[in-house]
């Protein structure tokens, strides 16, 4: 296909640690076959050569933590046929999302010695809240199968396929035996979408909960087990919840639950505050 | 019937011919804090499990038992119907078969409920409708059974009328006795598992040994603590889809699946065409599926069973009532697997007791 033929490709980058951006760089033995389909003609961390849009699609890595990162956002969006947001910051807010639960100016005066050189949002939030999102793609950082399968069924005009299930799925396909019923680990497997191919369960160690929140996630229930059955602390339970898709509304629910229920716990006096 | 007696060194001499012969022998391997099924050489001595809903620990037994352990989140159907298989591909506009030439497999060690599970299998993918890759298996397939000389916190086979005594459809049925200096009873029920039986040798079986397997049976069956009501089920469960108890449920339930990837019955699949990013071949690969996931139920235009609910009740009915309809029997055999493995430990026994209880 003559260069001028092949759907354009963007790659932008807000708040993030360019991960994800580089699991299309890590898709060694494919990149060629990709270069060869798509011309990739804005990816900062792969080329000085940074074309002016029109694009046919921009994957968009990161979360939007200022307001220069809004506008530019929405300049993205008016420039892209597809947009696809890529990663847990892209599309939950990221590690970064905690300032949401906290108030950001105590966390700038801790970390900087002059914060008022700062320019800041009180938030990190997904690229949805902001502009209209064609996909979101999970994950931290996200998997390159599922990457290149995202973005090869846009440039070949299908949808993705890419399974809305829970990691559980992946884990018993694999032949892992289950950490949490059979050592009683606190893992978040069976709310949190599977793509990572149950890679912590292969090792024995309950799931991070790095890929988002499943469909139909059922936090409050497993978080309820977890606590009640295998000592998970409220303290353990919100930190968890709020890793590394602190902004993914089903987690953010139960989180705030957690909270009061620490604070109702700290009034009756009933040892339910654990820091 | 006329019963051979043998070692545990007759036992390993059966896995060493089958191996000899070139037949894949698969069984008991002791994995990351369970019991899994793997390609073995030796079985595992002196193991045991503790089960109760949502739970699992893996425990030492302190005797010689190479069958005291009970059923492990590893089901035979991954041998028979695997997790992922490549139908065919797409070259060149060309439609090539991915099925293999099928390998020689012995299960051994395959409990009462297993067995009467591969039978429910066999119906469904050799009934009405054949699934090539699955009957070229199952026809190179030995099964080597293995009565059961206890019963886990979850089983109850015994209800269900599958076990705890292996019924018919194996070649071979061992009963392990006095697990501290442990010997086997052998039966054949086939020719095939007659040849297994010459091949070892081993004198008969006296009398009182036979009566020994028939009081371990029967201790088994009273170790079960489960019951479960089969006795018109379906009329039950029919009467009852709008149940207050399958909200409750629903409060629990996480639509995880694990329920239905553990149940050694559960057959759903889909299909989806895998693109290589290089070549651009198709490859249509079919995979395990659960009736608690979203895509299950997807037809044009939305899913059909949005909630947690209708996903759980789905499940249960098809499982006990909707399969009798379609394949004349229960699809539960009574292994109690998703009690044991499911995360919050829902008990398909007692949310079939507390839906038939007010109805």
């Amino acid at each position: 296909m003559a260069r001028s033929d092949r759907p354009r490709l963007a790659v932008f980058k807000f708040a993030s640690c360019d991960g994800c951006q580089l699991s299309l760089l890590d898709c060694e033995d494919e990149l060629l076959s990709i270069a060869e389909r798509l011309d990739i003609v804005h990816f900062p961390e792969a080329s000085r050569r940074m074309l002016t849009g029109p694009y046919d699609i921009a994957l968009v890595e990161g979360s939007i933590t200022t307001a220069h990162d809004r506008e530019r956002l929405t300049e993205i969006r008016e420039q892209s046929g597809f947009l696809v947001s890529i990663g847990a910051c892209a599309t939950a807010g990221g590690l970064q999302a905690m300032r949401n639960f906290a108030d950001v100016s105590d966390y700038a005066r801790t970390v900087y010695p002059h914060p008022e050189y700062l320019s800041t949002l009180e938030t990190s939030t997904p690229i949805a809240d902001y502009v209209a999102v064609d996909y979101e793609l999970h994950g931290c950082p996200v998997d390159k199968y599922q990457l290149l399968e995202v973005v090869l069924a846009f440039a070949s005009g299908r949808r993705p396929q890419i399974a809305r299930e829970s990691v559980c799925m992946e884990c018993k396909a694999r032949g892992n035996v289950c950490v949490l019923v059979a050592q009683g680990q606190h893992c978040l497997g069976p709310i949190t979408q599977a793509g990572c191919g149950a890679l912590c369960p292969a090792y024995s160690r309950g799931c991070y909960g790095c890929f988002g929140v499943k469909e139909q996630a059922q936090v409050g229930p497993l978080i309820d087990h977890l606590r009640a059955h295998h000592g998970m602390t409220l303290s353990q339970a919100r930190r968890s919840l709020r890793a590394y898709n602190p902004a993914a509304e089903p987690l953010q629910i139960i989180a705030l639950q957690c909270d009061k229920d620490d604070v109702s716990g700290s009034k009756k006096g009933s040892g339910g505050h654990d820091g | 019937m006329l019963m051979q007696r043998w070692t545990p060194r007759d036992v390993q001499a059966l896995i060493n011919g089958l191996r000899t012969e070139g037949v894949r022998v698969l069984g008991p391997r002791v994995g990351d804090a369970a019991i899994l099924y793997d390609e073995i050489e030796t079985l595992p001595i002196g193991y045991g499990d503790e089960q109760a809903p949502g739970h699992y620990r893996l425990t030492a037994r302190e005797d010689q038992s190479r069958f005291g352990y009970n059923l492990g989140p590893s089901t035979w159907k991954q041998f028979l119907f695997p997790p992922e298989e490549a139908i065919f591909r797409v070259q060149d506009g060309e439609f090539i078969s991915c099925r293999e030439q099928p390998e020689r497999m012995a299960f051994l060690g395959v409990r009462a409920c297993e067995l009467a599970a591969i039978s429910i299998q066999d119906q469904v993918f050799m009934g009405d409708f054949t699934d090539p890759g699955y009957a070229s298996r199952r026809e190179n397939l030995l099964l080597i059974a293995v009565n059961c000389s206890q019963a886990s916190g979850n089983c109850f086979c015994a209800s269900t009328g599958d076990g705890p005594a292996v019924g018919v459809g194996a070649d071979l049925i061992l009963t392990e006795l006095r697990p501290e200096d442990p010997y086997y009873l052998v039966e054949a029920q086939t020719e095939a598992g007659q040849s297994m039986i010459s091949a070892v040798g081993g004198p008969a079986a006296a009398p009182g040994e036979i009566d020994a397997r028939d009081e371990a049976l029967a201790a088994t069956r009273l170790q079960m603590q489960r019951e479960f009501a089969t006795e018109g089920i379906a009329e039950a469960l029919y009467a009852a889809l709008d149940h207050p108890h399958w909200d409750a449920v629903a409060e629990r339930c996480l639509a995880c699946g694990n329920c239905t990837q553990v149940c050694p019955t559960c057959f759903c699949s889909s299909t989806r065409e895998q693109v290589n990013p290089v070549s651009l071949e198709v490859t249509h690969m079919r995979r395990w599926e659960s009736c608690f996931t979203a895509d299950h139920s997807y037809l044009s235009g939305g899913v059909v069973r949005p909630s947690v609910k209708s996903r759980y009740r789905q499940w249960l009915t098809h499982k006990l009532a909707g399969w009798e309809q379609q394949f004349g029997v229960s699809g539960c055999t009574g292994c109690g697997r998703c009690v044991s493995w499911c995360p919050v430990g829902i008990d398909l026994t007692e949310e079939v007791a507390e839906i038939r209880r007010s109805v």
